[in-house]
Formats: structure tokens, C-alpha cells, sequence
């Protein structure tokens, strides 16, 4: 009979570190999905989901079991995820180079048609991938999880402790980043 | 250019496009390989090596303090000096008293 998430988080805390195995098989593909959101390289992504694991394990002791492991182990990637972009901060400024070909001619099509820019085109990926990069990482962490996410700002503010008040001040100043990057890309071809 | 549209437009794209939840070959392996390598932390050494450290701090202190004690003592023997001016002070107001009663 498979055993229960709480009877492997037991035996782990007992010593059995093999009692972990499990628990990671089950729930690492969520946070591979979580870390593809904040790291491009898949070197990157494997060194963010290893952390989140090694710091589960480690902190197993403070889980108290008040809500499901997947919960508390989302709030560790998220934290881990977001410490990984302020590590990484000086690289945003370096990452933003010119559209490329494809980028441009979506941006043209948007400028003309906007309803006709598809929302499917591997260039309007790529060119958000661009947009999320040169963000600040408290901005990045806010758009991703309030408008791509779509999560409550509650659900925000559980993931990465900060207080409500504070999601609600950064999603703002998020977005006018945000704003102001998107003007400054389209400022030379478009304004 | 409506920049509001296009980063409703750009935020759309990116819902679209979730990453995948694919994970490389054994890729657990890697994670248990790291946890069974790492070394069970022995609760008797973690609070021995601090008790030794202050042990030796201990020592350490109670050495340089003997030191400077042993060190910083007069070099002449005038404790009878002392006792005799130390004895002459207290009983100076009575003695004084004595002189004046006779």
C-alpha cells in the first residue's frame, strides 16, 4: 500500500532519509514548472529545484502539518525561486538586447492589427520572456504570480511572506515597470 | 502604441505558454545522492566544540589576568610600612583624644 505523504514526512524525521524519495518523485515536476518561471538555462532549473528539495529535507522539522506538504514545499520554491533572481540581479541588465526578427515583425502586426497579433506566436513568448527579465525580482516575482499565475494576493502574500499591504504596493510598482520597460522596447520603432 | 494593451497582450501570451513540468532522467537520484552524502549532524559534538571553545577561553583569561596581577605587585616589601600608616590613620582621632583628656 503506498504510503501517505504525513507517514513519509514521519519516517524521514526518524532518519530514514530514503523515506524522502518518494515525496520527491511526487511533487518534482510542480516545482521544475514553478522554477522554468524565473530561470531560462535548464542548469539553472535543476540548481533551483535541488535547493528547494536539500531545504525541505532540512527543515522537515518545521513542518507542522497544519497544511498539505505540496503547500509548504510550493512557499519554500517560491522563496528559493525568488532569492535565485536577487542572486542573479546584476544579469537583468545584461540580458536585454535588440528584438529580434520575429519580435519585431509580432510587434508590427500588434501596431497595425492588435487583435490579429497572435497570443500563441513563439515571438510574443519570447518577447515576454524578454519584457519578465529586465524586471526587478520583487516586480518579476508579482507579475508572475498575480497576472500569469493568476493567484489572489493573499494566496501571494502566503507564498512569499510578505504582508498584504506589501503584495498590494509592489503588484503596483510592478506594473509600472513593467509599463515603462514596454515603452522604453518601443520607443525607438513605434513613439 | 496603447502600451496597456500590449502588456495585456504579452501577459495573455505568457498564460498560454506555462512551462512544462518535465524532469530529467533519475533526477531524484541526484536529489537523494546529495541528502544521504550529507553528514548527520552529531548533537553531542555541536554542543561540545562551542563548550570547549569557551573552556579554553576560560583558561586563557584566568591566565592573563594572574599574569598582570603577579606582574603589576610592588617591587619593595613595605607592607609593615603600610600596616603601621594604615594603623596610625585609624586610630589618629583617638589618639588625638587621649593627648587632649591628659
Amino acid at each position: 500500500m503506498e504510503q501517505t505523504d504525513a507517514e513519509l514526512i514521519a519516517a524521514a524525521r526518524q532518519g530514514d532519509p530514503a523515506s524522502f524519495e518518494p515525496l520527491v518523485k511526487k511533487y518534482q515536476g510542480r516545482i521544475f514548472a514553478t522554477a522554468r518561471r524565473y530561470a531560462r538555462r535548464e542548469s539553472e532549473v535543476e540548481d533551483i529545484v535541488q535547493e528547494v528539495f536539500i531545504k525541505a529535507f532540512q527543515k522537515l522539522d518545521g513542518f507542522r502539518g497544519e497544511a498539505p506538504f505540496e503547500h509548504w514545499l510550493m512557499r519554500l520554491a517560491v522563496r528559493t525561486c525568488y532569492d535565485f533572481l536577487r542572486g542573479h540581479q546584476r544579469n537583468r541588465e545584461t540580458a536585454f538586447t535588440e528584438l529580434t526578427e520575429p519580435e519585431s515583425d509580432w510587434l508590427d502586426r500588434f501596431v497595425v492589427e492588435p487583435d490579429h497579433a497572435s497570443e500563441n506566436a513563439d515571438a510574443a513568448r519570447e518577447l515576454v520572456e524578454k519584457v519578465l527579465t529586465r524586471l526587478s525580482p520583487p516586480a518579476r516575482l508579482v507579475i508572475t504570480l498575480l497576472e500569469i499565475e493568476e493567484k489572489s494576493v493573499k494566496e501571494i502574500a502566503v507564498l512569499t511572506g510578505w504582508s498584504v499591504a506589501l503584495v498590494k504596493v509592489r503588484a503596483f510598482r510592478a506594473r509600472a515597470e513593467m509599463k515603462k520597460i514596454l515603452t522604453l522596447m518601443t520607443k525607438d520603432k513605434y513613439m | 502604441m496603447n502600451v496597456n494593451e500590449l502588456q495585456a497582450k504579452l501577459i495573455a501570451a505568457a498564460r498560454k505558454h506555462p512551462p512544462g513540468e518535465q524532469v530529467p532522467y533519475a533526477f531524484e537520484k541526484r536529489i537523494m545522492s546529495h541528502l544521504s552524502g550529507r553528514p548527520v549532524p552529531d548533537i553531542w559534538a555541536l554542543w561540545c566544540r562551542p563548550l570547549w571553545q569557551a573552556a579554553l577561553s576560560c583558561i586563557a583569561i584566568t591566565v592573563v589576568c594572574g599574569f598582570w596581577a603577579y606582574s603589576s605587585r610592588p617591587t619593595t616589601d613595605n607592607s609593615d610600612n603600610f600596616s603601621q600608616d594604615f594603623e596610625a590613620a585609624v586610630f589618629a582621632p583617638m589618639s588625638e583624644h587621649i593627648e587632649d583628656s591628659w
